[in-house]
């Protein structure tokens, strides 16, 4: 059988201020701190002690989703696999749980001075820039989906989103968005 | 009283633009009004009073007040057949050019109300007369009382067409959130935003300043009222920390000081904005509130006070000093205080004849009062109100004089407006939400708020404070406790008022009257119809408790929730109970403070995004072949395939054939999938799961089964060991989150010394099942890493290999009875590797089938689905899964209720095969099964069909039932009884399928 085998992504959004990130490869990493601190030089990120905070560096974020939880994401699907070698490799016999999540989330990226806004219309936090600084990130509702949710810059948001509810987060920020980008 | 048009309008005044005329109509006819008019304004400058009939005895109503408390003038606005909005106030509803407004609860239109006849048969209607008339005959009660009642007593009616505005909701969270935009409120916001706290403020009204939009003389900092308020918002304006929200009602007061309000964008624009919402629903979390909602003036009891021209006193001059509009041009103020003095002067000043005012005191002194006399206009202390005349209108009105304690006739007078003020009502409706505790007031002779129970403080005329140099005070002094609550001491800021001082002299309960009283009702609650006859009534028939009295007599349940009613009618029955007012109690304050729409409520939530439609990547492939659907969980799953003029019988007893006979695709991608990771990942499964995975293999799987601690099933699913330290967990389709849910709770609560943690994986993962006979001749070319013949890998195994060159996660499993594999692959790849794998199964007769095909075969073999042949109450042996349990366990959740003498009862509801004796009857899931034939109700009913199919494999249709003993009736004979008689079943093995398993492990 040939190999030519296509990725269909969840998302194809790609307006001004929504766009559907490229496919990431991501893993969610439980373990303690010897856990993580044989991890990080091999993923490249500190792992913040900080709850609810990114590291990023090298095209590689490491975000703090629990005290014993973190998700890593990576710009660079191409060594996915060699990534999670490695990774198992430095952690070898510590206690610790890597899995491979690359396909169930995608990511959005939300941007503009409108964007702490729209997201407001379904997201019960502060997104206030002093309660939401830059590089926080957290678990948290949008209306009827779970979703992570980071700030990258001070008008930029992340989102990961799982993606079967790709039509829903999109349609329902589409919708909310609607009195602020006229179509 | 046919005024002319304009003739009420001022010439010069107030808060509205004379230059721009807005037409519009009400009840069919045009009228014109100016910009800056509500819907009241404009009607009572055309001289209109009359804008309803009153809901139980269709009595003519007109406009009271001036503010959200309105209770008569209740009207229909409408854009089109779809935007119409029942049950609004005239007295907030903005003018717009062409606005469309109807009054409600007459026919055939408000000057001839047929229902009016309810006002001369009013005896036979006192309170609480549907509790006593209509009981006979019961039915009629349905069918006939209760919809003419409705009809009779109505609203306006609701809308038919779908409502096609758009909603929006937010989130906001503030350091001081400050309700209400008067004289405190502006103040509260002020200091609040100097601290440097981030504030919101908002009013219900369509402009900032409350009181002071209709104060004709007041000086604040030397600034005229309306100017230090433009001067105030332009500063709050220019501060990027303050939310100002005009049009915003703070509805409901929520615990933790999370409070709901709702905005209205557009209901006053000519032509909304295209893509702007019509309402906002803000859900506010605020460190700290400041309720500054103002007070209600109260009105008074007498014979007759409800017809249209009797209105409160401050409503008319609000209508005067910020409309431009005389109510009327022959007054009579009734006051028990004297604010209204200050009213009579305003009208008079604007040509208005004021043709006394009557005082409920015993004397009139004082400067205001003195003024008035000054003025020419007679006062008249002691007086009360014996009764008024007119029926479309007020004409005249008739004083008695309360004189040793006795009534003696008054003076009649000609007028074609009654004023009437009774002092003030604080609003404490939020503060009471707020769950804050009231004390009772002697001095004020209304309830302010005395505890606080949230992080909330009240200032000025909601908590008694009316005085606008002591309200600017109390505003401030709250704003900055609320922005600095740490700090103390901090400076004060005054403003310098030049005001007339204002008393707070109330009146409460009816006004004095002679023994034997005018026959004309008196009205307590204005939009519920009661009447001081209907509460003296409820308390004669014992009623003591305010919160009895209440319901009994619908007192305060209209949608204005009593906001002019409520004390009065307290007074009242305290009266007749001779009791303390506060003995009586105050009843309860529910949110909403005004009506919300439906559409602000649910936002967003509607037609597609109600709720999230969650899709497999196969989805497009499926809709493209002409898939049928059904919701499973927030899941769209394939349902069936149908071809050409199939119905679902023909389409699944094809797709049912086919894997039998040759092969299947189906997408199980929903299932849920968690992996569990970690050293202790086995003792974790242990521990959970009632099977031993103590001993299985790396690279095998079981079917699970997980409990709950009551030792009933709760859910079920494969579950495979890909490594020693790790297990792939399969969960049912809707179970996923709270199978997910319970083991996090076992782990972190009850386990935390394991070492394991889990992760979902249920989207990671598309899954491809490949069913039938032909299944491994589909996959053998397409399988990369894996021999998958049928002696290297026998039914259950699991391997790591690749497809398409993509990773897989490969499983020999069955949920078919047929040869079975099911391809897990990252899900972006699910698309293109069915579409492969669909390709490569062409010459094999591979078909694809959908979730009814699925439950057929499934239900020919026996197994079962949680939630359909289980229902919380089923055991794993009632389910005949004894076998799954490990035998030498310990322990397990769940398995010391299964040691309970109850749960392993021979009587126990047994999952059995139910054969219906005609093979063509499907029997209806859900039917009962009874022992003996012919019985009438009430049956002796042994157990339930679970399942039911007709089964194109075997020829005739098969049914799984829960049947109490059933293992022991394998071969009885029972009955299904229906309305057309009883169904014969036999009852067999749930098994109706190669019993043996020869197929599974073909």
């Amino acid at each position: 059988m040939a190999d030519a085998t296509t990725r269909s992504l969840p998302s194809a959004a790609a307006t001004q201020w929504l766009m559907s990130m490229p496919p990431a490869a991501r893993f969610v990493l439980h373990g303690d701190a010897a856990a993580r601190a044989a991890a990080a030089p091999v993923w490249g990120t500190a792992f913040a002690e900080q709850a609810c905070r990114a590291e990023i560096g090298n095209g590689r974020a490491a975000l703090w989703l629990g005290p014993d939880e973190y998700l890593l994401l990576s710009a660079d699907i191409e060594s996915e696999a060699a990534l999670a070698a490695s990774l198992e490799q430095a952690l070898g016999d510590l206690p610790h749980a890597l899995v491979n999540i690359s396909h169930r989330q995608f990511a959005l990226e939300i941007r503009g001075p409108h964007a702490a806004t729209i997201l407001s219309g379904a997201c019960p936090l502060d997104l206030d820039l002093a309660e939401f600084p830059i590089g926080m990130c957290t678990r948290t509702a949008l209306a009827k989906a779970d979703i992570v949710l980071w700030r990258t810059a001070a008008e930029v948001f992340h989102l990961e989103v799982w993606r079967s509810f790709s039509g829903y987060v999109t349609g329902l920020l589409n919708e909310i968005a609607l009195e602020f980008h006229r179509v | 009283m046919n005024a002319p048009i304009d003739g009420l309008r001022t010439p010069s005044g107030g808060l509205v633009d004379r230059t721009r005329r807005i037409s519009f109509s009400f009840d069919g006819r045009s009228y014109e009004g100016i910009e800056g008019d509500t819907l009241a304004s404009a009607l009572l400058a055309n001289g209109v009073h009359l804008t309803g009939r009153s809901f139980k005895y269709h009595r003519p109503r007109g406009i009271l007040a001036a503010g959200s408390e309105e209770p008569n003038a209740l009207v229909t606005v409408s854009r089109d057949a779809a935007r119409v909005t029942p049950n609004l106030r005239a007295t907030q509803v903005e003018l717009y050019a062409g606005l469309i407004a109807e009054s409600q609860n007459r026919w055939p239109s408000l000057e001839r109300d047929f229902g009016r006849i309810n006002d001369l048969l009013s005896a036979f209607f006192p309170a609480g007369f549907y509790y006593k008339t209509f009981m006979w005959p019961r039915k009629a009660w349905k069918a006939l009382y209760e919809p003419v009642i409705r009809r009779a007593a109505g609203l306006g009616r609701a809308p038919t067409h779908a409502d096609p505005d758009r909603y929006a909701q937010r989130y906001a969270h503030c350091d001081v959130l400050v309700v209400g935009a008067g004289p405190a409120g502006i103040a509260a916001a002020l200091t609040a935003a100097a601290s440097g706290a981030r504030v919101m403020l908002c009013d219900e009204t369509a402009q900032f300043g409350g009181s002071l939009l209709a104060d004709g003389g007041a000086l604040i900092d030397g600034l005229a009222a309306q100017a230090w308020v433009r001067q105030a918002i332009e500063s709050l304006q220019s501060n990027r920390r303050v939310t100002l929200l005009k049009r915003t009602t703070a509805f409901g007061y929520f615990p933790h000081n999370f409070v709901g309000l709702n905005e209205r964008l557009n209901d006053h624009c000519e032509k909304p904005p295209q893509h702007q919402p019509r309402e906002r629903l803000w859900q506010v979390r605020a460190k700290q509130v400041v309720l500054a909602t103002g007070a209600i003036e109260r009105p008074l009891v007498f014979p007759g006070n409800d017809r249209p021209g009797i209105l409160l006193a401050g409503a008319a001059q609000t209508y005067l000093n910020r409309y431009g509009v005389r109510v009327g041009t022959r007054a009579v103020i009734v006051t028990s205080g004297d604010d209204a003095y200050q009213t009579a002067l305003d009208l008079k000043a604007a040509g208005i004849v004021v043709a006394a005012v009557a005082d409920l005191r015993p004397e009139a002194i004082g400067a205001l009062p003195e003024a008035v006399r000054q003025a020419g206009i007679e006062v008249l202390p002691a007086s009360t109100v014996l009764g008024t005349e007119g029926d479309l209108r007020v004409k005249a009105i008739t004083l008695g004089r309360v004189e040793a304690g006795s009534i003696q006739p008054g003076q009649r007078f000609e007028c074609d407006v009654v004023l009437m003020s009774g002092g003030f009502t604080p609003s404490v409706h939020l503060f009471s939400q707020s769950r804050g505790k009231l004390q009772w007031s002697d001095a004020l002779k209304a309830f302010v708020p005395a505890v606080s129970a949230e992080q909330e403080r009240s200032a000025g005329a909601c908590r008694g404070v009316y005085d606008l140099g002591d309200v600017l005070a109390d505003g401030a002094a709250a704003g900055t406790a609320a922005g600095e609550p740490a700090a103390t001491g901090a400076a004060q800021r005054r403003f310098s008022v030049s005001a007339p001082k204002r008393g707070s002299e109330s009146y409460l309960g009816v006004l004095p009257q002679a023994t034997s009283p005018s026959g004309d009702k008196s009205f307590v609650d204005w939009q519920h119809d009661v009447t001081t006859r209907d509460l003296a009534l409820a308390t004669r028939e014992g009623f003591q408790s305010i919160e009895h009295v209440k319901r009994y007599t619908t007192m305060g349940m209209a949608t204005d929730q009593g906001k002019t009613s409520n004390l009065n009618a307290m007074a009242i029955v305290a009266k007749s109970l001779a009791v303390a007012i506060p003995q009586v109690g105050l009843t309860t304050f529910r949110m909403p403070y005004t009506p919300v729409t439906f559409g602000s409520m649910a936002g967003t939530s509607r037609g597609d995004l109600f709720d999230p439609v969650r899709t497999t990547p196969t989805h497009a492939w499926a809709q493209a072949r002409g898939a049928v659907f059904e919701n499973v969980a927030l899941w769209k799953r394939a349902r069936y395939f149908p071809r050409g003029n199939e119905d679902m019988h023909a389409a699944v007893a094809r797709e049912c054939r086919a894997v039998r006979n040759a092969c299947g695709i189906f997408d199980a991608s929903t299932l849920g999938k968690i992996e569990v990771v970690g050293p202790d990942a086995a003792e974790f499964m242990n521990r959970l799961y009632v099977n031993n995975w103590a001993n299985l293999g790396v690279g095998r799987s079981r079917y699970g089964i997980l409990l709950r601690e009551d030792g009933f099933i709760y859910d079920d699913g494969v579950v495979a060991r890909t490594a020693a330290d790790r297990f792939h967990v399969t969960t049912t389709t809707g179970g996923a989150p709270r199978v997910l849910g319970l083991m996090e709770d076992y782990r972190q609560t009850e386990w935390p010394d394991l070492k394991v943690w889990l992760t979902s994986t249920t989207e990671q993962w598309a899954v491809i099942a490949v069913q039938g006979p032909n299944a491994r001749l589909v996959l053998e070319s397409m399988v990369e890493g894996i021999d998958i013949s049928a002696a290297a890998w026998p039914h259950m195994s699991v391997a790591r290999g690749k497809i398409c060159g993509v990773p897989m996660l490969l499983f020999r499993v069955s949920f078919t009875g047929e040869l079975g594999f099911e391809i897990n692959v990252p899900s972006d790849y699910g698309q293109s590797v069915w579409e492969a794998v669909f390709a490569a199964g062409r010459q094999h007769g591979i078909t694809e089938y959908g979730t009814e095909t699925m439950h057929v075969l499934r239900a020919e073999k026996g197994y079962i689905i949680i939630g359909q042949d289980t229902d919380g109450t089923v055991t794993p042996d009632d389910a005949g899964l004894t076998w799954a349990i490990g035998k030498n366990k310990t322990d397990f959740v769940g398995k010391r209720s299964l040691d309970r003498a109850s749960m392993k009862a021979a009587d126990r509801k047994q999952l059995v095969g139910l054969r219906a004796k005609q093979p063509g009857v499907v029997l209806e899931e859900g039917a009962q099964v009874a022992e003996k034939p012919g019985q009438q109700p009430p049956m002796i009913l042994i157990g339930h069909v679970t399942s039911s199919y007709a089964s194109s494999v075997l020829g005739h249709s098969i049914a799984l039932g829960l049947v109490a003993g059933g293992r022991a009736r394998i071969g009885q004979t029972l009955y299904v009884p229906m309305p057309n008689g009883d169904l014969e079943v036999e009852v067999t093995s749930p098994v109706f399928y190669d019993p043996t398993g020869a197929r599974i492990n073909g």
